[in-house]
């Protein structure tokens, strides 16, 4: 066993992440997308740096000012300002700490409990599967934005609540997904070596199966995430998620919307914001989609071979290719 | 078949049940409904009286028995707001939602489908990243923003298309449009990818081989056998616009379907109102999802359901 360990570690450990970045770099829109969503999360990191204002500063003397490019726009407020004279550039800054933070959080919650519920559904089997798995179908044919809504109006809404209920409509996609691949591996020798061996259960479960669902529980987890975004626009717009004074890109677009007719550039830019966000995200979704599965890689290196394979016979005059 | 269609007929009547219950112990165990219908300055006589008129008075259980007795008759007591019966108002505003939701699902699967035929016939041609790359913008942008979006450049800046209300024809265009954009963007890239994997099937060859037109092939043999995933994610877009997209969209568009009385509800803190339109949505997905099993068989007879 001792031998083989540092053979193993000199084929996998290094160049494995130059080689992933340097196929980043290729994937256009997949590094547009880490791109974008490293630079979202410095700017949610860095927002009191970056804002030129306090998101909630009122400035009532400039009040719905438009962007710098308009008639009477100035570099005092280069998105311009909304109907209390706040300005939208650091608001718009300031939001994107609550779309990745409740994203985040829910992310990790509802992943949690699917996972843990969907590797006790799979390993356990019999009676415990079909009641989880029976839970499971009956959730998911639940109505989740009215059930939300209704939740949200009883107990109040705010960012944690916010984040539970949104945690409580998400978790069925992983336990599913969980319950699926614990399935497939069940059966195979390593699994019931590692039983035979004598493995507790828990050990079997959590070093031997989970590792096996990491990379399609990250591509979920991921396109959750953007879906996750969008429900907490959603629900700040509806008026049942982030309350004011805080900020949310939701909840400036609904704030927006009354003074639509006059002032374009508030329902504009936080919705702007939200949807590069997603957009950022859903590219590193399917990039890693595309990494992860060994059939993609498959047709992409066949592509990558017809492309050396052309460029080679362009170079070389006709006639002259060598066998 | 139909052993098939009993069992999900009883997990749709589980589904029903289980909405129920949650909503009934979310408004009755962890909010105070009495707390949160009346105003503030309520004295406590007032309360009282309140809990007696809505029964909160007697033990959880009897008020259970009472709650789903009163189903069972699709009453659930009064508006608060409107000082009717809840399910009368509900029964008045369904019509709307469904006819939002048909025509915005409908629009966006018959679009889906030539689009989508169009990419797959070259994958990773222009027209095929174009179409992706559209589809993936389609899925990132909000839909009550693309709502508002529209608002602004058809009615405001142009002034083609009214705002909002439901007195012609017109008015159901942007509506429509906000509804379709989203589930369009999704079914487009369902039908891509299955048709992708149709056409490379060998049976595509031997279509062309023994000279059949390419439309026939293309449009006949491989659409039909590509089209179950695409009516599933169909039913699945159906589904989230009656019971989710149906209130983001109406309240940008004013549009007075379940959706936006939902949100009025809330506003007005009328938890039985509420209650109502959640239980009737629960029945129409427990519905279109039982809907979507007989189309399966429809469409594909060797489909051993279970």
């Amino acid at each position: 066993m001792t031998d083989l360990e540092p053979d193993r570690r000199r084929e996998t450990h290094p160049g494995r992440l130059p080689r992933l970045l340097g196929e980043l770099w290729r994937d256009k829109a997949g590094f547009t997308g880490v791109a974008l969503v490293a630079a979202l999360i410095l700017m949610a990191a860095a927002a009191p740096l970056l804002a030129p204002y306090s998101p909630t500063a009122q400035d009532l003397r400039s009040r719905l000012a438009p962007p710098v490019w308009e008639d009477n726009g100035s570099w005092k407020h280069i998105l311009g300002t909304d109907h209390l004279g706040r300005d939208v550039l650091s608001r718009v800054i300031h939001g994107s700490r609550v779309s990745l933070s409740v994203g985040a959080a829910v992310v990790l919650f509802a992943g949690t409990f699917g996972v843990v519920l969907g590797l006790i559904a799979g390993y356990r089997g019999g009676r415990t599967d079909s009641f989880i798995m029976r839970w499971i179908d009956t959730q998911v044919a639940f109505p989740g934005l009215l059930i939300a809504l209704i939740i949200l109006a009883v107990i109040g809404p705010s960012m944690l609540t916010v984040i539970l209920v949104l945690s409580f409509n998400g978790w069925m996609v992983y336990g599913r997904m969980t319950r699926g691949a614990v399935l497939s591996v069940r059966q195979t020798a390593y699994v019931e070596a590692a039983e035979m061996v004598g493995c507790s259960a828990m050990r079997v479960v959590f070093r031997h199966i989970l590792p096996n669902l990491t990379s399609p529980l990250l591509t979920l987890s991921i396109l959750e995430f953007a879906r996750i975004v969008l429900a907490e626009a959603a629900l700040s717009f509806l008026g049942m998620g982030i309350q004011p004074p805080a900020t949310s890109w939701g909840l400036d677009v609904a704030t927006g919307k009354n003074y639509m007719f006059r002032a374009w550039w508030l329902v504009t830019f936080p919705g702007v914001a939200i949807s590069i966000t997603v957009l950022a995200i859903n590219l590193v979704a399917s990039w890693l989609r595309l990494v992860s599965d060994p059939q993609e890689r498959e047709k992409q290196f066949a592509r990558q071979m017809r492309g050396l394979r052309q460029k080679r016979n362009r170079r070389q005059p006709q006639g002259a290719t060598s066998p | 078949m139909g052993r098939y269609f009993l069992k999900r007929l009883s997990q749709g009547v589980i589904v029903i049940l289980g909405v129920t219950v949650l909503v009934f112990v979310v408004t009755r165990l962890v909010g105070d409904p009495v707390r949160i219908m009346l105003p503030l300055e309520a004295t406590a006589e007032q309360r009282a009286e309140f809990e007696k008129q809505l029964g909160l008075d007697r033990p959880i259980w009897v008020q259970f028995i009472h709650f789903m007795d009163g189903l069972t008759r699709l009453d659930f007591g009064d508006s608060l707001w409107q000082r009717r019966p809840a399910m009368k108002i509900v029964f008045e505003k369904l019509p709307l939602t469904l006819e939002l939701a048909f025509l915005g699902i409908g629009l966006a699967f018959f679009l889906s489908i030539p689009l989508g035929i169009l990419a797959a016939l070259r994958p990773g041609g222009a027209s095929d990243r174009s179409t992706v790359f559209v589809s993936l913008i389609g899925l990132s942008v909000p839909q009550f923003w693309l709502g508002l979006l529209l608002i602004v450049v058809f009615a405001v800046q142009l002034g083609w298309l009214p705002t909002s209300g439901i007195d012609t024809p017109a008015h159901l265009i942007m509506p429509t449009i906000t509804m379709a954009l989203p589930a369009l963007a999704r079914l487009v890239m369902i039908v891509r990818s299955s048709m992708i994997d149709e056409l490379n099937q060998p049976y595509v060859k031997t279509c062309f081989a023994k000279g059949l037109s390419f439309y026939r092939v293309v449009g006949v043999h491989a659409l039909r056998n590509a089209s179950l995933p695409v009516v599933t994610l169909g039913g699945w877009e159906l589904i989230r616009a009656v019971a989710g997209y149906s209130v983001v969209v109406e309240t940008v568009f004013a549009w007075p379907g379940l959706g936006l009385t939902a949100i009025q509800a809330i506003e007005r803190e009328d938890l039985i109102l509420l209650q109502a339109i959640v239980f009737t949505v629960a029945i129409l997905v427990v519905l279109i999802n039982l809907l979507m099993d007989v189309a399966y068989k429809a469409i594909d007879p060797r489909l051993k359901l279970r």
